[in-house]
């Protein structure tokens, strides 16, 4: 288990968050400026909170009133920052090697490290940075791993490079990570556990499909960034049209591209904007994906209703305006159907099973 | 080689290598510790130390000499004191080192202190988060990054030494062989008739040698600086 509860008076707000989570990845998804990295700076032990307590795994980090604090260097936490943090004035190899060589040549491996072995950091792309610095931490180690925003200082190409590296990082590696993000796609993607952070405190905390497909949730999220994720099976693909066929629990979509082998599994995560819903069954429509569905919860906001949907075992969230809601007569029970454009969901959307 | 400078002369140069040599050798871990207390250490008395050590570069020289003398004196407070134990300072070549080192530790001091600065916390803070002490920290991280401002403020202090004469004449006074540094020696022979061919061969060779010091740290902080940044 993975307990925290850190208070501290930060300029001008307030930092009270409280949560447990079990190990996985538990992403610490907000707005930015909601405390995110004070939360893991604290973990870290790179900022000392005015009270709380922090506990990994039945070892006690932090605890105020215990007046117990463990040093960072002792804390066995690998640290991934947003801006990867390598030694300027050391190889690859020697960055890689600083906290220790547990599991050395798995690491390198897993990785895809060993070109860069003998180059110095300046001579490394962002995403090469950051696979170092993700490496580097593997190596001491940890027994949590901390990731502030490792992508957002990437480009999208850097980001589609280095998502499935921190996919087989959660699927083979075992080791708990609690990640910040405030992009719903990666969350979507990597996290099992989401504990969403607003004004310094935690607003949500729960399984990555039951947060993120909440209409409760939307507003902390942003409209924007709503979105449910769905668990999905390669069913057909249509090597013509170029297009690949879906087995959801509700029905079958397809979606343009190759996304992998039939009978492959795969996370989706699917934009609450970029879904439309219907009373009626459409016809003649260019979208194909259409889902039966039932309205499972509502929630209004100042930009507008975020309605929760569930088709068969899986949840989606849709959008729409206030008026559109009194238009359709939602409320929960209905059923009706929800129409996803199938060229809406981005590739950065798709992510492997888990 | 030694033809073209007199005896004495050789002689007032190999002390001022040595004086200089000793001087920075022995405030190099203070100097290194001051810098280091500057550039990151928040504590009360923080602008204290900050003005002692500044307060050489102020100071006329003869000023600090004077001080040097009357607390390092054999009727001086600390000077009688470490009599006993057979350390002593007055006029002997210790004595010379040791007015050396305190003229020059503003300079030493200084680059080291930017250059502690100028470490990014960030790294600092990355190398203790894989579990690195602070003492491995400052050994891995923070030495080797400042590292060219350390080598700066070394050269830059051993120059300052060789060209003391205040502070130097002042408390030590300026008796050959022991304490007839190169600048002494050249006031020396510039008082004796006759004396100016000594004075002018002494002056080359300072010449020489504050280039030589130069050229040498600017050549090994553009080597350490390509090693650092890479």
């Amino acid at each position: 288990m993975i307990e925290v509860h850190v208070k501290k008076r930060l300029g001008g707000f307030d930092l009270d968050a409280d949560f447990a989570a079990p190990p996985g990845v538990i992403a610490l998804f907000g707005k930015s400026g909601s405390g995110k990295t004070s939360v893991i700076n604290a973990v870290a032990g790179l900022m000392r909170p005015e009270a709380g307590r922090i506990e990994i795994d039945g070892t006690l980090l932090f605890d105020r009133t215990r007046r117990i604090d463990v040093p960072v260097h002792r804390r066995r936490i690998g640290y991934v920052f947003q801006d990867a943090r390598l030694f300027p004035h050391m190889s690859v190899a020697k960055n890689l090697a600083y906290g220790g060589s547990h599991e050395r040549d798995r690491v390198i491996e897993m990785l895809g490290l060993s070109e860069l072995l003998d180059r110095r950091p300046a001579a490394l792309s962002g995403g090469e940075k950051q696979r170092v610095a993700i490496g580097r931490a593997l190596m001491s180690h940890p027994r949590l791993l901390l990731m502030d925003e490792p992508l957002s200082a990437l480009d999208a190409a850097r980001k589609a490079e280095i998502l499935p590296w921190l996919e087989r990082l959660r699927d083979e590696a075992g080791l708990p990570i609690l990640y910040v993000s405030h992009a719903a796609s990666e969350v979507a993607r990597l996290a099992t556990t989401v504990v969403v952070m607003e004004a310094g405190r935690v607003g949500r905390v729960g399984a990555v499909a039951e947060v993120l497909s909440d209409p409760a949730a939307v507003g902390m999220i942003g409209a924007q960034e709503a979105g449910a994720v769905v668990r999905a099976r390669i069913a057909g693909l249509d090597r013509i049209d170029g297009l690949t066929e879906l087995a959801l629990s509700g029905g079958r979509i397809v979606l343009p591209g190759r996304l992998g082998g039939i009978g492959t599994h795969l996370r989706l995560r699917i934009s609450a904007q970029d879904v439309i819903l219907a009373r009626e069954k459409p016809e003649g429509l260019s979208a194909l994906n259409i889902l039966p569905a039932e309205v499972t919860a509502l929630d209004e906001g100042p930009e507008g209703v975020a309605v929760g949907l569930a088709c068969g075992a899986d949840r989606l969230l849709a959008r729409v305006t206030r008026r559109s809601a009194r238009a359709l007569r939602l409320e929960p029970g209905l059923r009706l159907w929800a129409i996803v454009k199938a060229s809406a969901v981005a590739p950065d959307d798709v992510g492997g099973a888990a | 080689m030694t033809d073209w400078l007199g005896p004495e002369e050789w002689q007032a140069v190999r002390l001022s290598l040595k004086v200089s040599a000793t001087a920075v050798a022995v405030s190099l871990p203070l100097g290194l510790l001051c810098a280091l207390a500057l550039a990151k250490g928040r504590f009360p008395g923080r602008q204290l130390l900050n003005g002692l050590v500044h307060l050489p570069l102020i100071l006329p020289p003869v000023v600090t000499g004077y001080l040097l003398l009357v607390v390092f004196s054999r009727q001086g407070p600390i000077g009688s004191v470490l009599e006993p134990l057979g350390v002593s300072f007055a006029f002997r070549w210790t004595g010379a080192a040791l007015a050396a080192a305190i003229m020059a530790f503003p300079l030493m001091v200084r680059p080291m202190r930017l250059a502690f600065e100028a470490v990014p916390p960030a790294l600092e803070q990355a190398a203790a988060t894989l579990g690195a002490s602070r003492l491995r920290v400052f050994v891995t991280v923070t030495l080797p990054l400042a590292l060219p401002g350390v080598v700066a403020g070394a050269i830059l202090a051993f120059a300052k030494a060789m060209g003391e004469f205040g502070a130097t004449i002042t408390f030590v006074s300026n008796i050959p062989g022991e304490t007839r540094t190169v600048p002494t020696a050249i006031y020396a022979f510039l008082q004796m008739p006759g004396g100016e061919g000594a004075a002018l061969r002494l002056v080359a060779v300072s010449v020489a040698l504050a280039m030589g010091a130069l050229l040498i740290s600017e050549w090994l902080s553009r080597r350490i600086a390509r090693r650092v940044a890479a």
